[in-house]
């Protein structure tokens, strides 16, 4: 099993073909929106983590690339500098898909990656600039 | 055999029992639960010392450094340090750099939010980690210190004295940030706060914070030797905004900022993991400072004080999109920091993220290594030489009162 993360761009006159759908059961994939958007060209946008076997991701990957569907690695990581973060906790409130929270235990902020879209909103947000862009 | 307890307990009898090794210390966190299984009573006659501590951006915090005297001598009259400006309007070669200031191209807001993404807490944090870090200045020069330019790299290890000397940390309690504009997301000096009571940012360890475990200082004062960023420092007096008289809860605990601390140390002494040059969003340069203050146990009240527990601790909950501006409102209520640890507060019946500022990790790692050092012997309490202003002084934090100068700019 592996995970990608990817953005997929559905043009316009894809917008009401249940593609995702279609994809996920065809090829056995568990998937998680990370998020999704109508942009301002009226296509669609969704960033996913997608789960499945590594050729049943390949192939379905390709199916959707026929159907007319744009689809790219989320090439953009944030990745935590550990020695900068402070653990305080600035960053919670700007992440739009609780990628960061705080463990109410440990009182450590975590960090999902898995969860992340690279939307950087954290990356001025914390004071000690522990987030960082990786490409 | 450990001697018999008794209280009251004297500094000198708490030092001793330092001394031998056998002082019994609890942070903060353990006290509320020692309290709460064996009474007050027991919990005054078993601890010798607890120990608090704090993480978070202070403002008012700057750095003295002496830089030793150029061939030919030099009285400097204006410095920057990697770019950032420092205070000259000392003698020759003494120099402050506060945190706030940022590098001398800093955009600023011109571009809003600015990044603000170097300032004089970043300078302090590369000389506290014994980084090179750059000095030029400039003189008009004068007979006894002809020298007029200096460009040189400078490192805390050669300087003469390096101390940090805040006139302002460790405020006894903060506000909670909320934001009321329906239009936009505010950046303060407590971080990004979000639009339509979106979010709401605190700063405070609470009970673990030094001034809400002596509420009314009884045992820190002038001269109370601390935790400060990592080294071993001193209260030199109280910090700026010093404000006793405000409204307390029936425990005691002020309900709003009240009491603050000006602390000095030595930087050569300092770690990094403890004092942090900051960038706050739209707002500007700061730096984030641990501090810890060993309460020495010498009554049942300072038993009780130590005891102090989250669900016993409110803040005011302020709006930092109008009313903190302009010094106007009432708070929207309080609540405790039980509840803003929980992750959520409930303001005008709506649930609103809780934010963080200080990092309550470090204050507890801090409450712990003090612990370490008591427990040691390598930290001996201090009496304090002078107590601080106390609630019946009456003193309170005034505003300023404007007297208008005619022809002026305003």
């Amino acid at each position: 099993m592996e995970t990608r993360r990817v953005v997929l761009r559905f043009p316009k006159h894809l917008l009401d073909k249940p593609i995702t759908s279609q994809l996920v059961r065809q090829f056995d994939l568990d998937f998680n929106i990370l998020r999704a958007d109508i942009t301002q060209e009226s296509e669609g946008l969704l960033i996913m983590g997608l789960t499945g076997k590594k050729a049943d991701l390949e192939k379905g990957l390709r199916w959707a690339r026929e159907q007319g569907v744009e689809i790219q690695p989320l090439s953009k990581d944030v990745v935590r500098n550990e020695k900068a973060c402070t653990h305080c906790g600035a960053c919670i409130n700007v992440c739009p898909t609780d990628a960061l929270t705080i463990d109410l235990e440990t009182r450590e902020v975590v960090f999902n990656a898995n969860r992340c879209i690279a939307c950087e909103l954290c990356v001025p947000a914390c004071p000690f600039r522990a987030m960082e862009v990786a490409f | 055999m450990k001697e018999a307890f008794t209280v009251p307990k004297t500094y000198a009898e708490i030092n001793e029992r330092i001394r031998k090794g056998q002082a019994v210390v609890v942070t903060a966190e353990e006290m509320i639960d020692l309290v709460e299984e064996e009474g007050v009573k027991k919990a005054a006659e078993k601890v010798d010392v607890v120990t608090t501590g704090t993480f978070g951006p202070m403002c008012s915090s700057g750095a003295v450094l002496n830089t030793g005297h150029t061939t030919p001598r030099m009285k400097i009259a204006k410095a920057w340090l990697n770019d950032v400006p420092a205070y000259c309007g000392l003698a020759a070669v003494d120099l402050y750099v506060g945190v706030t200031e940022p590098q001398q191209d800093d955009p600023l807001n011109a571009n809003h939010p600015g990044q603000f993404r170097y300032g004089g807490g970043h300078v302090i944090e590369d000389l506290i980690a014994r980084k090179d870090v750059r000095l030029v200045a400039e003189a008009y020069g004068t007979d006894c210190y002809p020298r007029k330019q200096l460009d040189t790299w400078i490192n805390v290890k050669t300087l003469n004295q390096a101390y940090l000397l805040n006139p302002r940390n460790s405020y006894q309690n903060y506000n909670v940030a909320v934001n009321l504009s329906t239009q936009r997301d505010i950046y303060t000096y407590m971080g990004v706060v979000k639009k339509d009571l979106g979010s709401a940012s605190f700063c405070s360890a609470g009970q673990l914070s030094p001034l809400l475990n002596d509420p009314y200082y009884r045992t820190i004062g002038i001269g109370t030797r601390i935790f400060l960023a990592g080294a071993q420092g001193y209260v030199y007096w109280e910090g700026t905004q010093h404000s006793p008289s405000d409204a307390r809860g029936e425990n005691g605990v002020p309900k709003g900022g009240s009491g603050t601390l000006a602390v000095v140390g030595n930087l050569k002494d300092m770690d990094t993991e403890f004092f942090r040059g900051a960038s706050m969003l739209g707002y500007g340069c700061t730096a984030a400072v641990g501090i810890g203050i060993p309460i020495p146990i010498l009554d049942e009240e300072m038993a009780r004080y130590t005891a102090v527990k989250d669900a016993d601790i409110v803040a005011p909950v302020i709006d930092y999109s109008h009313n903190y501006g302009h010094n106007e409102g009432k708070p929207l209520g309080h609540v405790s920091y039980a509840a803003l640890k929980s992750g959520s507060i409930n303001i005008n019946g709506r649930d609103i993220p809780t934010t963080p500022l200080s990092s309550y990790r470090k204050a507890q790692q801090i409450a712990g290594i003090l612990k370490e050092w008591i427990t040691r012997g390598e930290f001996f309490i201090q009496e304090p030489v002078q107590l601080l202003p106390t609630p019946d002084t009456g003193q309170k934090f005034r505003p300023l009162k404007e007297r208008p100068v005619s022809g002026g700019v305003a």
